[in-house]
């Protein structure tokens, strides 16, 4: 067996593998070979670390030292100064500036010691594409322990007691779900994944099926033996084709191991995994649509009830989780429900991940117990809003969740919490808004990515979310109308009242949000024309002060529409009919004397 | 098809390979790498360091590297860290005092104090 004394950690999460950490990986392989420590340092591709923004991550053990930001120029460094010479590079390591410490490992950054990581254990930890590893971090165990040692109704039960609930959005607690389609008799029942990850901004799915692909295939089996299926799918997005590769790659190396296949670990229960790929479409992630999307119909929700743990898959009781629902399954297992009901809040347990994104510094992914208040998260792992701008709203739960204002920023984070100020959990996509956000627009944002998505079964969701998009556009466009405001919230109730699916049901929520704690920016749209955050560009004009102007004329040169007129001594006036607002002149003036109103 | 002795097999093995990624307590064996450390000879003192580890199968016991202390003079310098921080350094370090420190120091317990920094600085 080969000792390695170093191992050499590289990101190859998509975020990493986009800033070309498959060519670092490469060059580190070359530079290693050529200085002859090829035997003696052992590079490991692994999944995602989650501090996506100082991308591509290198860490280096058993220091632990972790290296951010860096190029294939800094790889001859590494090797020669911290794995040749032993001396660490301190001005690649996280967070140099605050600290002088050389020992400043993985767990002294400040964005990695206030999480609790779970879902995302062997996230950034493990070789994904070596079943060993996962089986060294005792993988498969939760299995073995489930087919010697449980019944299926001690399974159902854990689950029951850990009060584990749907990460995807929902929250309907996984061990009821669970015991609904085992009490089911049918000849046939299967287990699916939900890996339609369609929130924008939303990558939790994406991480996991990259860094841990076997924590979904275990946890899969574990459901399938809990409720007496032998069958199962992973639904999974097209665009994800890098936890594609290594989801089919976990799979073949699953069968050829038999803990996918007849007989698993000779204990006689037999179960089977199958990709299926999404092709993008939104509204392939509520369920029924998923499922009627697997069967190869076209993905369009039907009515529920039956629920698929009665009537699912070819009307067969079915459950689907989320892809982070199932990463927690095979921990909860061998803890046990009190370890795990022991994280988080009276109603919601465990931990969620978050994808950090929009005006946030440390752009990424977190795991939080619940119940870690929204400041904490924004301010303390996210290391607050750059520029030094103010913190407007955070959007949780994407187009089906809501914005969450400054007021509520100590507002504790789980499922009932959110829905009670008027958001969700969703997901988990955290977009941060600052000062420079209009709300309305954000508002517009999301509508128009739901009538783009809308499958157009149902008419409240077909026609009422595109009536609702057309008012948003009058509003920011400066021909809102009074009234509007009022039609907005009318149309808002009625399509969650009326529309067929999740989606539709869920689709004014960003609206009626905003209107809740941000009903001045829509007035000012509407009855002032104005557009407070400065954003919606119909509505506002750069005009230049004549007493700050010095006539350089520097303007001019960067104007691309020529619509600023002047001569020297004379202060210059820009042509607001021709105007396109793109605020180049703004930028470049040396003497702030334009400004936007 | 694998048995479940066989899976604990698996990951006992691969659980030695991997174990300097998450353990932070074990015995650290340091060797000074620096210009003077490399000149007096450390890369052959460390490569027997891991060596003897491989071969005698020990866990917990990680290899890595420092730059100079400032005893160029007594180099190859290596410190073995116990788990509590406690440090023994042995100085003018060669591959077959290393499979000595291994064999007395690392799995007995036993300090070869014939050859620590002390020692060394006595005999002047």
């Amino acid at each position: 067996m080969q000792l390695y004394r170093a191992h050499m950690l590289v990101c190859a999460g998509t975020g990493c593998t986009s800033s070309n950490s498959t060519k670092i990986m490469e060059e580190m392989e070359n530079l290693l070979s050529s200085n002859k420590l090829d035997n003696e340092v052992k590079i490991v591709k692994t999944g995602c670390f989650g501090l996506c923004a100082e991308g591509p991550i290198v860490v280096v053990y058993p220091e632990g030292a972790m290296y951010t930001r860096v190029s294939i120029d800094d790889a001859k460094e590494i090797v020669e100064e911290h794995l040749l010479k032993g001396r660490i590079v301190k001005r690649l390591l996280a967070g140099e500036k605050e600290a002088e410490d050389i020992s400043k490992s993985l767990d002294g950054v400040e964005f990695f010691k206030r999480q609790t990581r779970i879902a995302l254990r062997n996230c950034g930890r493990i070789n994904p594409e070596n079943i060993d590893e996962y089986i060294a971090f005792d993988g498969y165990k939760a299995l073995e322990k489930v087919l010697t040692e449980m019944t299926p109704e001690a399974v159902i039960d854990t689950m029951k007691k850990s009060g584990l609930r749907g990460r995807g959005g929902g929250g309907f607690p996984t061990g009821i779900k669970w015991d609904f389609a085992a009490k089911q008799v049918s000849d046939q029942k299967y287990v699916c994944c939900n890996a339609d990850e369609g929130d924008p901004g939303a990558f939790m799915d994406r991480s996991v099926l990259e860094g841990d692909p076997h924590s979904v295939i275990e946890a899969m089996s574990i459901a399938g033996f809990a409720i007496g299926a032998t069958e199962g799918f992973i639904y999974v997005r097209a665009e994800y084709p890098i936890a594609v590769k290594r989801l089919q790659l976990a799979i073949e190396q699953a069968k050829e191991y038999g803990l996918l296949g007849d007989n698993i670990l000779g204990t006689g229960f037999k179960f089977d995994l199958e990709i299926r790929l999404g092709a993008g479409a939104f509204v392939c992630g509520e369920e029924t649509a998923l499922m009627t999307s697997i069967e190869g119909y076209r993905g369009e929700p039907r009515p529920r009830p039956p629920f698929p743990a009665v009537k699912g898959l070819w009307q067969k009781p079915t459950i689907l989780n989320n892809v982070e629902t199932y990463a927690n399954v095979p921990v909860i297992i061998l803890q046990g429900a009190d370890w795990f009901s022991g994280i988080g809040t009276e109603k919601s347990k465990g931990t969620k991940v978050f994808a950090l994104g929009g005006k946030i510094n440390n752009t990424g992914l977190v795991e939080v117990p619940m119940g870690t208040t929204l400041r904490e998260v924004v301010y303390d792992i996210g290391g607050g809003i750059p520029n030094g701008k103010r913190f407007k709203a955070a959007q949780t739960g994407g187009p089906s969740g809501g914005c969450i204002p400054t007021s509520h920023l100590d507002t504790p984070i789980d499922y009932d919490s959110l829905i009670a100020i008027g958001s969700m959990m969703g997901s988990g996509g955290l977009i941060v808004m600052d000062e420079d956000n209009c709300m309305v627009d954000i508002a517009r944002f999301f509508l128009e990515f739901t009538v783009d998505e809308s499958c157009g079964k149902c008419p409240p969701c077909r026609i009422g979310t595109k009536r609702m998009l057309e008012i948003l556009e009058r509003i920011t466009t400066g021909k809102g109308e009074t009234g509007d405001i009022d039609k907005l919230e009318l149309l808002a109730k009625n399509i969650k009242a009326s529309a067929l699916c999740g989606l539709g049901q869920t689709a004014p929520n960003p609206v009626l949000s905003t209107l809740r704690y941000f009903r001045d920016e829509y007035e000012a749209h509407v009855l002032d024309k104005k557009c407070p955050a400065g954003v919606c560009k119909s509505m506002l004009q750069y005009t230049i002060d004549a007493s700050k102007c010095k006539s350089c004329g520097l303007c001019t040169k960067v104007c691309p529409m020529s619509c600023i007129i002047g001569e020297k001594k004379v202060p210059y006036v820009i042509d607001q009919a021709k105007c396109a607002k793109c605020g180049a002149c703004m930028e470049k003036c040396p003497f702030k004397a334009i400004s936007k109103v | 098809m694998k048995s479940i002795a066989e899976l604990d097999e698996i990951r006992k093995k691969t659980q030695e390979q991997i174990s300097l990624r998450s353990n932070t307590d074990g015995i650290r064996v340091i060797v000074g790498m620096a210009t003077c450390g490399i000149a007096a000879g450390a890369r052959p003192v460390m490569k027997a360091f891991m060596e003897e580890i491989s071969k005698r199968n020990l866990q917990n016991v990680t290899v890595s590297m420092t730059g100079c202390v400032g005893v160029c003079r007594l180099e190859p310098v290596v410190e073995i860290m116990e788990k509590d921080g406690s440090r023994v350094t042995y100085v003018k370090m060669t591959a077959e005092k290393a499979a000595r420190v291994v064999a007395e120091h690392i799995v007995n317990g036993k300090v070869c104090i014939d050859m620590t920094i002390g020692a060394a600085e006595e005999k002047k």
